[in-house]
């Protein structure tokens, strides 16, 4: 498994689409860094690079890459190797090129915000990111044999965590906001690793003050350190589980 | 020593498969031969571990090979297609696959010889031609001295020479003793190593006979005139 990792690790960092997008998180946090005055601002531009271009450029590269090695990763399960390892390999060898990807960028964005909670917090999410969209992305290479549907789903996967669940919370605050429904809410948010993302690093910065009562709930929720590491225990579940299924599935796969 | 007893395999309602039991030894060379769709690829695909059956079992040495891996060691497999990734060169692939493999003993590097694929070490996989990525296929099921040997339309795009050397390289394979699988619609280059011909058709085994009794029954040599006899007896061919 150590050979192919490092096989899959050597193929993707000569592959200069990855350059160009290390390049181009560098020089976007650089530019939000140097055009927003206020450092918390200039965090909420990037955690919102983070949040939504990231796992969409993960998701995209990610499933393509795998339906390419589709033909290679059958000629290699025709040698004495377990499946579970193959694709555990695929899922190193893309997980932590993206993390080499991104965190350049937001090493940088740590380095000029002085190491502040919220940008440590903002470069844990970011990295357990990258890993949750990868393991999505495979999922959704496993599920479906056919190229195009299996694109399809990973930008429904990517379009729904983003967009469409947010939309259902909001249709659901508005609807219910005369209950006290914020507690729900919160629960609610663990089925998502974005919003979850996004209220770890935002109760982290001042703007949880704007946040009216959810916002209250939130930062009382969020403010022992424990809560933190509970939520980011439960984005890391968010790149297991997929991983977990997809192994099951790839190995009662036909190729 | 392969031992297949009622496999059968369905992609959706279509059956591809359908209850095939087959023996085969060591030192024989089968020739899988059907129409398209018979099954001939599935039943490759499932002796690799590839496709999973819905019954039916699969012996190796009268060992089961379902859901094991390690008995991929003993066979080496050509594809049909061979597609590997663009960026990487024929040397790094080789590289590969010897420490993927991870076995000791020494290489078989004949056909690598033979193709002179060390003249294109330093090519990308991406830039070489359908028969040249052929070549280093067959280079590759040969390298690790496999005891069975599979080969999915081996001859298909290979130029005459390279495939007077494949068809020899598997002639001197099938005298030490090896036990080789071919699938092919190009009859006319199976002639010399064919001991057995494997006829499916709708996922069942029409016939399996030797090369002898064939012979003896149509009264032809040629492999390609003896399948033309049997499956239009009626017409005859100038």
């Amino acid at each position: 498994m150590y050979k192919l990792t490092k096989f899959i690790l050597e193929d993707l960092l000569r592959n200069w689409i990855i350059h160009l997008f290390s390049l181009f998180l560098l020089l976007a946090i650089i530019g939000l860094v140097s055009l927003e005055g206020q450092e918390d601002k200039a965090l909420v531009s990037i955690l919102n690079l983070v949040l939504l271009a990231v796992p969409m450029m993960v998701m995209v590269f990610s499933t393509i890459y795998y339906y390419n090695m589709s033909d290679f990763i059958t000629l290699i399960l025709a040698q004495p190797v377990k499946r579970g390892q193959v694709l555990g390999s695929l899922v190193l060898g893309l997980g932590v090129v993206f993390s080499i990807a991104v965190g350049l960028g937001l090493g940088f964005a740590l380095w000029w915000l002085k190491g502040s909670v919220a940008a440590w917090t903002l470069l844990a999410v970011g990295m357990v990111m990258i890993w949750v969209f990868v393991a999505l992305a495979v999922l959704a290479g496993v599920l479906t044999k056919d190229k195009t549907r299996g694109m399809g789903l990973s930008l429904l996967i990517w379009g729904y965590f983003v967009l469409i669940f947010d939309g259902i919370i909001l249709l659901l605050m508005y609807n219910f906001s005369e209950y006290p429904i914020e507690k729900g809410v919160l629960f609610i948010t663990f089925f998502n690793p974005v919003d979850l993302g996004r209220i770890l690093v935002l109760m982290k910065t001042e703007a949880a003050a704007l946040m009216g009562y959810s916002g209250a709930v939130f930062s009382h929720f969020f403010a022992s350190g424990w809560s933190s590491i509970i939520a980011l225990s439960i984005l890391g579940l968010w790149a297991l589980f997929p991983i977990m299924i997809s192994s099951k599935l790839f190995r009662h796969k036909d190729l | 020593m392969i031992r297949i007893e009622g496999l059968s395999k369905k992609y959706g309602k279509h059956s591809v498969l359908d209850q095939i039991s087959l023996e085969c030894k060591m030192g024989q060379c089968l020739t899988l031969i059907g129409p398209n769709g018979s099954g001939k690829t599935t039943l490759i695909k499932i002796l690799l571990g590839l496709v999973r059956p819905d019954s039916g079992s699969v012996l190796l040495n009268e060992k089961s090979i379902l859901g094991k891996y390690h008995y991929r060691e003993q066979i080496g497999y050509m594809p049909q297609i061979s597609q590997f990734p663009e960026h990487m060169s024929v040397r790094q692939l080789f590289d590969l696959m010897k420490s993927v493999r991870g076995n000791e003993k020494e290489y078989d590097e004949e056909l690598y010889q033979a193709f002179e694929l060390n003249q294109i070490r330093n090519k990308r996989l991406g830039a070489l031609s359908g028969g040249m990525r052929q070549k280093v296929s067959a280079a590759l099921a040969f390298l690790f001295d496999p005891d069975i040997l599979i080969l999915d339309e081996p001859t298909a795009g290979l130029d005459p020479v390279s495939n007077e050397i494949l068809i020899s390289k598997l002639q001197r394979s099938r005298r030490q003793g090896k036990l080789i699988l071919i699938t092919s619609h190009v009859l006319n280059d199976l002639d010399e190593i064919t001991s057995d011909v494997v006829y499916l058709m709708d996922g069942k085994i029409k016939f399996y006979k030797s090369m002898e009794e064939l012979k003896a029954e149509t009264s032809e040599q040629r492999l390609n005139r003896i399948m033309a006899c049997i499956l239009n007896p009626k017409e005859t061919y100038v």
